[in-house]
């Protein structure tokens, strides 16, 4: 297919690429956000995702910007600095049957709205939260964040003398049953992270990192491309299969192949390239992270997954009907009802 | 069972002449924690009961157990339901009894356990011992709940004293206790206990009376939050986010007891989500993110969290989302006086945000009009398309009051300017152009199937499509459409209740729960010859009838339980011409208003327009 004919080419509802598409990025050239906001446009069009049963969210930075950037026919809401993960609940409880897509920053999860997104991921709203993880603060000229590595030094910001927060470390602690890692120059990690994610019935978190051209890319630093590409170690190969598709095994050394079941029936298809790595075990996804940390490995893939806990509008009893859309017989009880209801007083 | 108040034929009305019968100021001295607000409760209910007008008021400290309660009755045959110092003591708490002693007028009387041996020794009151210990021998409950019932020996000896039958108390215990006998009796047990040793032990030495009157047949009991939530369900709510704090908890406890009750589940399916929020900072996002959504969201706090939600709600304002947010104002910061009531929310709420907004704000007096603004804030949050405010306070909140039994709302729900996928085929959508001329846009829900349906909400510079845009016009343009809308809030909040006096030359602004000892001292100052004027609001922004009120009278004053004039100065600003012509009573101690101090206040205002 050439490119005249891709642009023209539409997915199963009749929907072409770019009209997954949004505003022109005004983040900067080669910023792995516009990677990642590619990657869900893409994802949104193999998906063939309604667009209106999607919800954009985000908090403010450069990465909250981004979903301007894709899905311009979704409704979005770029609301405060931290603050993503208390809209997205809301939201989310007045209309449970759309699709969220939360995109924050390290700085807008990890410091201001850390509290939020700790309480978010606790309550299990459905919805997939990715972080685009780059260390730093750019609108703000390249202060630390709490993801950066400690003892790193940078020209404007100085020396960090604070150890790095692992998000996913403490996205597992809050009671995530989907969670992630990826490289935004990693793009069909990335994607089929999306997949599954867009699949599971409450938080899925995925921590990208996400290299700053502009203050952080310093080939020593761990979150640039550089360090990216020579870093990554994936922990298994990721193919996402559809619910209609058969999975085909193809066993290569050395790991195992897993298949992990995602909740509206596709799957997971997880070729480990670490033997006695185990998704479904807590205990060692917090333990190999630990160790990744210690001694300094990027490690990327699906790091903990349980589908074992309820979604919070599941949890709160809410049904086939939308608080949003729920008919005013249902919201206004009658006459008579505050009859009796006085006859207490 | 629970005896509906109609079920027992009313008394009739009886003449009363007698200046301490039905007239009089009950105090109940107790330690926090020991289980004295159910006495007090079947106190007031029983004089409730026997006809006469009521209103409690409680002033507790923050704490759980041990400091020092009080309970205040007004009983007042002329309906008078603000706070007036008391005639009355149950003194039952060892810490406080020789203050509470001295604090009773002469001419007074009181209740005291009789082990508190107080060392305050006064001839002109009368003083009555009651043995509590040997009243509850008749009770065979132990530990905690022993010390419960012995409140019931002042509840008894007190219905022997003032004259209630002991059928009126069961009653008030039965409705207190949601009829279950196993409750009932052994508090009973305690009160008749309590009766007839005062019968044959006491003689009545004080002139403290109640008897029968019809003055309450078909009204109710209830507290300010109860009347909200109660009003809240009846408007849709259907998404509460909230974080607990004094005096606003039991807003949510209300919702979360009438909610189960008069919207049960569908088929499984729920009608409502409730989330307790891990601070004001999420409460107040989740009700935004919910009111976006197109939900009906509300929020309950106090000042404290109000403070919080100063970010969302300047956020809310220009992305124009509806949300509810209830504020039972208490003193604060901190830890301030977090159980006292107070009005010193007005002015940081009315501009909430930073910079540049102006919210409508609706200021409840009543336990009616806090089951009006209930369901109502929803329909002009929604109408409105911003958050709207509903200015409660810990009295009206958290104290019992009397009130008529509230109206259905009118009409169906208002859900303001939405536009279906059809709607926008036929007409476009741009989500902030002002088509109607009234400054409010047209707004699409997530959901919309309408490819041209949706937009992106956010606090930064947009134009009239919701694109976001630094320009310097669309933001000038976008801040010329808001004061169009700011007008047509103010034209669209309640009006203000006026109550004009003939030939006054002095008119007083007031608003919320200081009626009540306004309403008082005007008729104590009419009945002395001194006429005054009232205009009560019920909403912000101020309407023209105030800007007329003020026109009308040589000078206004303007009466607020704060210490800095909030409301004068949002008036004095709101009528700059007519400022030279308002004055202020702006004064807060925690507790209510009485009558005689706002007269004390008023009176330099009237001799200066005298002279």
């Amino acid at each position: 297919m050439d490119r005249s004919q891709a642009i023209r080419a539409t997915n199963a509802i009749g929907l072409t690429k770019t009209e997954y598409g949004g505003s022109p990025s005004t983040l900067c050239k080669g910023c792995g956000h516009n990677s990642i906001a590619n990657q869900i446009q893409q994802v949104a069009y193999d998906l063939a995702l309604r667009p209106h049963e999607v919800l954009k969210l985000s908090g403010i930075g450069c990465s909250s910007k981004s979903p301007a950037y894709f899905l311009g026919m979704s409704h979005g809401f770029n609301s405060l600095h931290g603050r993503m993960p208390a809209v997205a609940t809301g939201a989310l409880l007045g209309n449970h049957h759309l699709r969220g897509i939360g995109v924050s920053g390290d700085g807008d999860t990890g410091s201001i709205g850390f509290g939020q997104f700790k309480h978010m991921v606790r309550r299990n709203v459905r919805m997939v939260y990715l972080v685009e993880n780059n260390g730093v603060y750019g609108l703000t000229k390249g202060q630390f964040s709490v993801t950066a590595d400690e003892g790193q030094e940078l020209k404007y910001a100085g020396l960090n003398d604070f150890p790095a927060v692992d998000l996913c470390l403490e996205a597992i602690g809050a009671g995530c049953g989907f969670v992630a890692r990826s490289f935004a120059g990693n793009a069909k990690q990335v994607r089929e992270l999306l997949k599954a994610a867009l699949a599971h019935r409450g938080t899925a978190f995925i921590d990208v990192i996400s290299p700053c051209v502009a203050f952080n890319n310093e080939d020593s630093s761990r979150k640039s491309y550089a360090y990216g590409r020579d870093h990554e170690q994936a922990i298994q190969e990721i193919g996402w299969v559809p619910q209609q598709d058969e999975i085909v095994i193809e066993p290569t050394e050395p790991g195992e192949v897993r298949v992990v079941p995602l909740h509206d029936g596709s799957r997971l298809q997880l070729q480990h390239l670490e033997e006695d790595y185990d998704p479904t075990d807590r205990r060692s996804a917090v333990d190999r992270l630990l160790r990744a940390e210690a001694s300094g490995e990027f490690l990327t893939g699906l790091l903990y997954y349980d589908p074992s806990r309820r979604g919070l509008a599941e949890t709160l009893g809410l049904g086939a009907r939308t608080l949003a859309a729920m008919p005013d017989a249902r919201l206004r009880p009658p006459p008579e009802a505050l009859a009796d209801m006085l006859q207490r007083f | 069972m629970t005896l509906a108040p109609t079920e027992v034929p009313p008394e009739p009305p009886t003449p009363v002449f007698d200046p301490h019968v039905n007239d009089f100021s009950l105090v109940v001295a107790t330690a926090n924690g020991t289980g004295s607000q159910t006495a007090n409760l079947t106190l007031m209910r029983s004089f409730f009961r026997m006809g006469v007008p009521v209103n409690g008021k409680n002033v507790f400290p923050s704490n759980i157990q041990g400091l020092p309660t009080w309970f205040h009755i007004r009983v007042s045959k002329d309906g008078y339901l603000g706070r007036k110092e008391s005639d009355l003591l149950v003194a039952f708490n060892p810490a406080t009894v020789d203050a509470d002693l001295r604090a009773l007028p002469a001419g007074g009387a009181a209740v005291v356990r009789d082990d508190l041996h107080p060392s305050v020794a006064r001839d002109d009151i009368t003083v009555y011992a009651v043995p509590v210990k040997r009243i509850l021998e008749v009770s065979d409950a132990k530990g905690k709940v022993r010390d419960y019932l012995g409140n019931m020996a002042y509840v008894g000896a007190l219905a022997w004293l003032l004259g209630v039958p002991l059928e009126v108390v069961e009653h008030a215990l039965s409705v207190q206790f949601g009829g279950r006998r196993k409750l009932v009796d052994p508090n009973m047990l305690i009160v008749r206990a309590a009766h007839a040793w005062a019968v044959a032990n006491l003689e009545k030495r004080d002139p403290f009376r109640v008897v029968p009157m019809d003055l309450t047949r078909d009204l109710l009991l209830m507290t300010g939050n109860e009347a909200g939530a109660l009003g809240s369900v009846f408007g849709g709510v259907s998404v509460v986010a909230w974080y607990p704090i004094t005096p606003s908890t039991s807003f949510v406890d209300a919702l979360r007891d009438f909610l189960p009750q008069l919207r049960p589940p569908h088929d499984g399916e729920r009608s409502y989500a409730i989330v307790q929020a891990e601070d004001e900072l999420a409460a107040a996002g989740m009700v935004i993110g919910a009111g976006f959504a197109g939900a009906r969201a509300l929020t309950a706090t106090s000042g404290p969290g109000i403070s919080l939600m100063a970010e969302f709600t300047g956020l809310a304002y220009y992305a124009e989302v509806p949300a509810v947010i209830w504020d039972v104002q208490r003193v604060g910061p901190s830890t301030g006086m977090p159980t006292r009531t107070s009005q010193g929310d007005l002015a940081f709420t009315y501009t909430l945000g930073h910079g540049d907004t102006a919210h409508p704000v609706l200021l409840p007096s009543s336990i009616e009009e806090c089951f009006e603004f209930g369901w109502r804030a929803f329909d002009l949050a929604d109408e409105l398309q911003t958050p709207v405010f509903v200015l409660s306070d810990l009295d009206l909140g958290m104290n019992t009051w009397m009130g008529e039994r509230f109206a259905y709302p009118e009409g169906p729900l208002r859900r303001g300017k939405v536009l279906s996928a059809e709607d926008v085929e036929e007409r476009g959508f741009a989500r902030y152009a002002d088509l109607d001329g009234d400054g409010i846009g047209w707004r699409t829900l997530p959901g919309n199937p309408h490819p041209r349906g949706a937009y992106f909400a956010r606090g930064t510079g947009h134009n009239a499509a919701a694109v976001y845009s630094e320009r310097s016009d669309d933001w000038v343009e976008n801040m010329e459409r808001l004061a169009r809308k700011r007008e047509t809030v103010r034209l669209t909040v309640p009006a203000p209740v006026v109550d004009r006096r003939p030939g006054a030359r002095v008119g007083v602004i007031a608003f919320g729960t200081t009626r009540y000892a306004l309403a008082e001292a005007r008729d104590r100052m009419a009945a002395r010859g001194q006429q005054v004027s009232s205009l009560r609001l019920k909403a912000l922004p101020p309407s023209d009838a105030v800007r007329a009120f003020i026109e009308e009278h040589d000078v206004t004053v303007v009466l607020e339980m704060n210490h800095d004039a909030q409301l004068f100065g949002i008036l004095a600003a709101a009528c700059p011409d007519l400022a030279p012509r308002l004055r202020s009573i702006a004064y807060l101690d925690g507790v209510p208003f009485t009558a005689g101090f706002i007269d004390d206040r008023l009176q330099p205002f009237l001799a200066a327009e005298e002279a």
